[in-house]
Parts: C-alpha cells; sequence; structure tokens
C-alpha cells in the first residue's frame, strides 16, 4: 500500500513516513500541497494522504478542496495531521472531504489506529 | 537504591491479596518505577522508608494507592477495532432480534480502566441503532481502581486519549471541548452506570448480561483466579450472551466451559463446551 505524506516541515515528513514504512506502507513526500497534487497526477495513486493544515504555497485545506474535486481521487482517503485542534477545523476539514483526524502531537499507535479504522492497513 | 527483596516480597503478597495481580520475579524494575514516585509524593525518603512505615502502621489510604499505582491502565477508544466491528455486525443484531419482546440489553465493561471501552460501545449503539432507542439499555463500567473510576464518571480526556482510535466524525458529534481537554458528552454518560469492583473478591448485586467485555486484565491474574472470574462470568451471561477477552487472552486451558466464535478476524466466546453445544 501506498502513502504520501504531505507536511512542508522536513522533520515531521522523516517522522510519519519513517512510522509509514514502520506499518508496511511505501511512503512518499511532498513539501506542499502543490506538490502533492502534481504527485497525485502523476501517479500511481497512494491510498492514504496524510496531510499538514498549514503549509506555503498550497495549504493543506486547500489541496483536500482540489483533490476532491477529482472523482478519479476518489477511493483516496485523506488524512489531516495538523495542530489545529479547534471543533471548527474538524469540521470544516471533514465537510470538505476529508475522512480523518489527527491531533499532534501523535504517536505511532494514533496513527496505525487511525489507519486502521479507515481500513487502510498493510497486512 | 534497589529494591530488596524482603520488600518485593512485602509489596508483592500485598498487591496480590487486595487485586490478585501477580508480580512474579524479575518485576522489581516494575514496582520500582511505579512505587518510587509514589513514595516520594507521600512524603517518604524512598521505597524503603515507605515499605518500613506500612509494615509498622498501614494506612489503607497509602495500601489503596500502592495497589492502584501498581495496574496498568492502557486503554483506547476502540481498542483493536475487530471485537467493535463484530458487535456491529452481528452480535447486536443478533440480540436486537432476540429480545424484542424485553426491549433489554446490557453490556458490562469489566476492569473498564478510564472508560474508553464503555464509551466506546455507547457511541456504537447510538450511531448505529436507531432502535434501541426506547430500549433499556444497561452500560456498567467497573474497575478496581477509584482512580479510574473517577475518571471513567467524568468522561474527560487528553488530546492524546481521543486522537487515539477515536473516529474524528464522532469525536465531533460526541464531545465537547473543555480548555485543553475533551469531555463525553451528558446524554452518553447518562447511559453508564460506574461502579468501583474487585474482579478478584465476591461479586455484589450483579445484573444478568447479555455481553460482557472483559479484556486486557485477565493477563495479570493466576491461572486460578483467571478460571475463578470465567467461571462466575459464565453465572451472569445469559445463556445466547457473548465475552468478549483481550487479544493476548483466551478461555483455552483454563476453564473448558467456553465455546470459541470467530467472527471475522476476532474471536469471541459463547458459554457451555462445545461438545455440549453440539449435542444440543
Ligand atoms: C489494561 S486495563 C484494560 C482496560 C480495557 N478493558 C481495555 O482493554 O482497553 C486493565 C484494568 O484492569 C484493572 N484491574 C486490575 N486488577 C483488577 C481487579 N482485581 N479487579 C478489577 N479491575 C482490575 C486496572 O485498574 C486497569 O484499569
Amino acid at each position: 500500500m501506498r502513502a504520501l505524506v504531505v507536511d512542508d516541515s522536513r522533520a515531521m515528513r522523516n517522522i510519519i513516513a519513517g512510522i509509514l514504512r514502520d506499518i508496511g506502507f511505501e511512503a512518499d513526500t511532498a513539501c506542499d500541497g502543490q506538490e502533492a497534487l502534481n504527485r497525485l497526477a502523476a501517479g500511481p495513486l497512494p491510498e492514504v494522504v496524510l496531510l499538514d493544515w498549514n503549509m506555503p504555497v498550497m495549504d493543506g485545506f486547500t489541496f483536500l478542496v482540489e483533490a476532491r474535486k477529482k472523482p478519479e481521487y476518489a477511493d483516496v482517503r485523506i488524512v489531516m495531521v495538523t495542530t489545529e485542534g479547534e471543533i471548527a477545523h474538524m469540521v470544516k476539514a471533514l465537510e470538505a472531504g476529508a475522512n480523518e483526524y489527527i491531533m499532534k502531537p501523535f504517536t505511532k499507535d494514533v496513527i496505525a489506529e487511525k489507519l486502521m479504522i479507515l481500513g487502510v492497513m498493510p497486512e | 537504591m534497589s529494591l530488596s527483596a524482603t520488600d518485593f516480597d512485602y509489596i508483592r503478597t500485598l498487591v496480590m491479596k487486595r487485586s490478585a495481580i501477580v508480580l512474579e520475579a524479575g518485576k522489581e524494575y516494575l514496582v520500582e518505577s511505579r512505587l518510587i514516585p509514589l513514595a516520594k509524593r507521600e512524603g517518604f525518603s524512598g521505597l524503603e522508608e515507605m515499605c518500613a512505615g506500612m509494615r509498622a502502621k498501614p494506612s489503607p489510604a497509602l495500601v489503596e494507592k500502592v495497589v492502584e499505582a501498581m495496574t496498568t491502565n492502557e486503554t483506547s477508544f476502540f481498542r483493536d477495532l475487530m471485537p467493535f466491528e463484530a458487535m456491529k455486525k452481528q452480535i447486536v443484531p443478533e440480540l436486537i432480534a432476540a429480545r424484542g419482546g424485553s426491549k433489554c440489553l446490557s453490556i458490562w465493561s469489566a476492569a473498564s480502566s478510564s472508560g474508553q471501552e464503555i464509551y466506546s460501545l455507547a457511541m456504537l449503539l447510538r450511531e448505529n441503532f436507531p432502535a434501541l432507542r426506547d430500549w433499556r439499555i444497561s452500560l456498567l463500567a467497573t474497575d478496581l481502581s477509584q482512580e479510574m473510576v473517577a475518571r471513567t464518571k467524568q468522561g474527560l480526556f487528553s488530546q492524546l486519549e481521543v486522537n487515539r482510535g477515536l473516529p474524528a466524525p464522532l469525536l465531533i458529534k460526541y464531545f465537547t471541548k473543555e480548555g485543553t481537554h475533551w469531555q463525553i458528552k451528558q446524554e452518553l454518560r447518562d447511559l453508564v452506570e460506574v461502579r468501583q469492583m474487585n474482579l478478584a473478591e465476591s461479586w455484589k448485586l450483579m445484573p444478568q448480561l447479555d455481553v460482557v467485555f472483559l479484556r486486557n486484565v485477565l493477563i495479570y491474574f493466576s491461572v486460578e483466579t483467571k478460571r475463578e472470574i470465567l467461571g462466575r462470568v459464565r453465572e451472569i451471561l445469559r445463556p445466547d450472551g457473548t465475552l468478549f477477552l483481550g487479544a493476548a487472552e483466551t478461555t483455552l486451558n483454563i476453564d473448558e466451559n467456553w465455546t470459541r466464535v470467530q467472527i471475522d478476524k476476532t474471536s469471541c466466546y459463547r458459554p457451555g463446551a462445545a461438545e455440549l453445544r453440539k449435542a444440543a
């Protein structure tokens, strides 16, 4: 299974991608929403995108809205991974088509359990 | 300064007597890591002094704190997921069909820790079974630890705790944000009865039950205690009731009067030995 990690912080990208690889994913990374859109367009499509909210160039929310306009990405699960912990943010992301929401700080278990809920788990 | 053999023995006997939790040789590090901070908080210079103090004049309050400190309260919402999926897809629909007459359903989370297990079940029922709205649903949560009982009653969880296993849509729907924490809504707290209860002592006032979640607690007990507890669960579980154990737990070679039932990727247990069930 493939995952795409989108975060402007290199340290954060490495942490999340490392966790995903431990779980058994092939993890790719992108630094902002625009790069992530390019990645999706180039294919192959990941099963899941782990997405930061605040990023330069194109933020995570804009990416989410753009990605959800494309029916061909409908099966891609999108998980927000963000410091934004207000209910209003969560509602906004879920209404825009995010499938899950993880608040930083998180642990490896948090990521694994959320992916299990979404039914994206390498055997 | 490390724990003397006499002090380890004292603690281990005490914890065994009060909670049935077995501390084998080799668990000295665990006693130290859990009790040294407690000793300091209680104003002792260290573990040795606390043990000496307790031997000289045991205070019930301190004994309780020691036992509580030796429990492991690790838990999460929808822990292991599969048992909850089995509840959703099979167990609850079957119970709804079978109990249509009485419209009563009772579920017990024995060793509920901070409450994630019972509230996961409460949310599962609310989300998936609107037909149960006019049923009498009894959700019982019990734990040995007074602190865990209080926490379950309060239903207050940290950011990290609500991150763990809880689908975001359920967080939004069933919790309110209280500063840096999240509290499960009153309407769900009202569904749950929370009590302090030691599984290893005699059980008072237990109702007949349809489903028992007895997960990740038998592992701490001796085989004899496990057997005794499983026997008592059989007495209060209805004949078509269901028992869920933790992923690393089983009735096998402990109490043979259960039938293991596989549901998708999880197993649960029904009262009655397999041969008897086949014959019936
Ligand atoms: C690891 S937690 C399990 C929580 C939950 N059932 C789960 O699976 O996530 C174990 C709990 O068992 C409780 N416990 C330990 N000994 C007990 C006893 N003798 N009677 C009742 N509860 C006990 C502890 O206080 C602790 O909260």
